[in-house]
């Protein structure tokens, strides 16, 4: 019975554990002018992430990136999140698929420092 | 003028694709004109509505509105796809047969002709929004020729319309008697397709597992991005750096579907009156 109820607050301490893992830290791409500031973002591999894409033109972009298997419409003057990883290192491009000559970017996943 | 051709007709080339089936698929079943008819213009109206709402659809259940909007649309075509072909394998031996008798109008087939002007809708709709944002976008920032680009845009909308018609012509040289168990192949893996798509705005909306991000690749084959890859991706659901959970998905529905037809096929060619 100890044991029993020694498992189920371990238990309860791990789920609480996997439900409090830090956020993901929220990341910003502005595209202005059909093209994104920063055209390069570099982000931590093998974890969640989230990505803000403000549009802060006046045409609606759809962020296409077949890399990372994300296609998502922002309306002008707003913003959309996006939910990628975990990342395995390396390079993964994206592009405003409305405006493709310009509104060109990647994504750079770097493995943490052990 | 030419760039907004080609990002119009990219977008238009699946709705059209998926069009094309249908309209095969339906061959001969009388009333199928004014129901193709009614979801093209439900779709076409469907897709004002999504571009017109498309920021509140963003910006609903914490951000995942668009890929929650996408799958629900999708899990009903799928759903609808699969009804038809089912149906169909019930059906499809009275049609063949109906149909070879001259004059003998086609009613069989009209039960499930709503459930294909519903897919035709929904094809429609999902890729109609974009082309309406697209446009209106060149139209309301003003740019360069506005006036060109639009009419780019409209010429790569009359280009999908073409592909549609072909398709559906090209299906037609099938013999009639092969035509509808062609067909239903095609529209199972259209189903299967569409599932699989499904998953995938799951998964990115964080609702379903993804079970391995990308199970294997074939983009240096045939990627996505070009029209062959997005006319197979339409088709049947092709994809060069699959989800886990997306294979999964398109298997157990084509296996579903597949696996039934043949088993209501069979019952029939036994106990059924022939």
């Amino acid at each position: 019975m100890r044991f029993l109820t020694a498992l189920l607050i371990g238990a309860a301490a791990f789920a609480q554990s996997v439900v409090a893992a830090p956020p993901p830290p929220p990341m910003t791409l502005v595209l202005k002018d059909h093209r994104f500031t920063p055209a390069t973002l570099t982000v931590p591999a093998g974890q969640k992430l989230q990505i803000v894409v403000i549009n802060q033109d006046k045409a609606t972009e759809e962020f296409d990136s077949h890399d990372l298997k994300v296609e998502k419409l922002i309306t002008p003057n707003s913003r959309a999140t996006i939910k990628i990883g975990p990342l395995k290192p390396g390079a993964y491009s994206f592009m405003g698929e409305f405006h493709p000559q310009t509104a060109q970017g990647k994504i750079i996943a770097v493995a943490a420092k052990p | 003028m030419l760039p907004a051709l080609l990002i119009v007709f990219r977008e238009v080339l699946e709705a059209g694709l998926v069009v094309g089936i249908i309209l095969a698929a339906t061959e001969g079943v009388v009333g199928r004109g004014r129901w193709i008819v009614a979801g093209v213009a439900g779709g076409l109206a469907g897709a004002g509505l999504v571009a017109l709402f498309a920021g509140r659809i963003s910006e609903a259940f914490a951000g995942s509105g668009q890929e929650l909007f996408n799958a629900t649309v999708l899990i009903i075509a799928v759903a609808m796809l699969g009804w038809h072909t089912l149906w169909m394998a019930r059906h499809a031996r009275e049609l063949t047969s109906e149909m070879k008798a001259l004059g003998q109008s086609l009613k069989t087939g009209a039960r499930t002709l709503s459930a294909m002007a519903l897919v035709v809708a929904v094809a429609i709709l999902r890729e109609g929004a974009e082309v309406v944002l697209f446009l209106y976008g060149i139209a309301a920032s003003g740019g360069d020729a506005p006036g060109a680009m639009l009419v780019g845009g409209l010429c790569g909308v009359a280009l999908g319309a073409a592909i549609s018609w072909l398709i559906y012509r090209g299906l037609l040289a099938i013999p009639t008697g092969k035509l509808f168990s062609v067909t239903n192949g095609l529209l199972s893996l259209l189903a299967a397709g569409m599932a699989g798509q499904a998953a995938v705005y799951l998964a990115r909306a964080g609702i379903i597992p993804t079970l391995g991000d990308e199970v294997w690749d074939t983009s240096a084959i045939l990627a996505d991005d070009s029209l062959l890859g997005r006319a197979l991706h339409a088709i049947a659901g092709y994809s060069d750096r699959p989800m886990g959970v997306q294979i999964a998905t398109y298997l157990v529905i084509l296996g579903l579907l597949i696996g039934l037809s043949r088993v209501i096929d069979r019952r029939r060619g036994h106990s059924g009156p022939a």
